[in-house]
């Protein structure tokens, strides 16, 4: 968490020191996370809404750009640390294992400091809205540049959807391969569906890693 | 940089902490589940009114960010208090299943199962 450099280079620090104490722990069920970005206003917290089982919850969480390497690229004084609020809900998978949604903070000004979110996330959906993508690249520019598997969701206006995906993905130049998914955010079914695509995509690419 | 606002929002919180501004432990994220200790241990710490309202809301495990929601708090703040009451044997802590790299199979099937569920 702040300030801990076993942190910032993808490597979870978590249960390290409490292993004692983790084997003591009995029902407590696994919990994973999938990250849902984009630009300010995207809907990212209408989609964590839509699928959660709880009505979506916020918190406050500290991030730090510590040892990031943005000094260089801004000009900003040692590492900086900002407190953002975080949405997220919950989709309990079973008795032993539980997937929270956590929505990004969508200021553009905060997207270095995502590190610490981004820390043992499955995935991340990064949601676009067609009126205005530009919003989403600091998103996607994230999730590519440190190799965390993604998809985009388009998120159509009252559900409208102007463009195919393969506009979506010319206009964006995105990365080949990338799934770009036409989405309703606020429809239950529709959210599901892109985070399946998600996950079908880390499955995929789990047999591909197991296969060579 | 991010205004005064959030500074001025976490100077009452702090004071929870007895002034400390980092956990010493970085093992709570978001996603940490803690459980409170059943029964607590004989040798009872202090506990201030917030530490109680924290181990009331984990006597079922609950994951740190829905504890720190539920209690109006910053995650930092509460993460400071989870480590004095994992000091004091109060709380067990259950890591988040570990992702880096290419997570196991079994675990994406059930989560795309569960899913699919919905």
């Amino acid at each position: 968490m702040a300030g801990s450099d076993a942190t910032v280079n993808g490597t979870p620090a978590q249960g390290t020191s409490v292993q004692g104490a983790a084997a003591r722990e009995t029902s407590a069920p696994d919990t994973v996370k999938i990250l849902i970005a984009g630009g300010f206003g995207v809907g990212k917290t209408t989609m964590v809404g839509s699928v959660s089982e709880i009505v979506p919850l916020r918190t406050e969480e500290r991030l730090t750009s510590a040892g990031l390497g943005v000094d260089d690229l801004h000009g900003i004084a040692e590492k900086q640390a900002t407190t953002v609020a975080l949405d997220f809900g919950r989709i309990t998978i079973g008795r032993d294992l539980v997937l929270y949604l956590f929505g990004t903070p969508g200021q553009q000004r905060f997207w270095f400091m995502w590190n610490d979110l981004a820390i043992g996330a499955l995935g991340a959906v990064v949601l676009i809205d067609v009126r205005r993508p530009k919003s989403s690249f600091a998103a996607i520019d994230f999730f590519e540049r440190r190799g965390i598997p993604f998809v985009i969701g388009v998120n159509g206006f009252h559900g409208q959807h102007p463009y195919t995906p393969e506009e979506i993905r010319d206009a964006l130049a995105l990365p080949e391969g990338t799934q770009v998914l036409l989405c309703d955010a606020r429809e239950r079914e529709s959210s599901r569906d892109v985070l399946i695509a998600l996950l079908d995509q880390l499955i995929a690419a789990s047999a591909k890693a197991s296969a060579s | 940089m991010s205004g005064g606002d959030a500074a001025g929002r976490l100077v009452r919180p702090f004071t929870l902490t007895g002034g400390r501004t980092r956990p010493d432990r970085s093992d709570f994220s978001l996603i940490t589940t803690v459980s409170a200790v059943d029964p607590p241990p004989a040798w009872g710490v202090r506990t201030q009114p917030e530490h109680a309202r924290i181990l009331r809301l984990c006597e079922k495990p609950i994951a740190v960010a829905e504890l720190a929601a539920h209690l109006d708090l910053p995650m930092s703040v509460v993460t400071i208090m989870l480590c004095d009451l994992l000091a004091a044997d109060r709380i067990t802590v259950h890591p988040p299943r570990p992702v880096s790299g290419t997570p196991d199979m079994d675990l994406l099937q059930k989560v795309r199962d569960g899913l699919g569920r919905l």
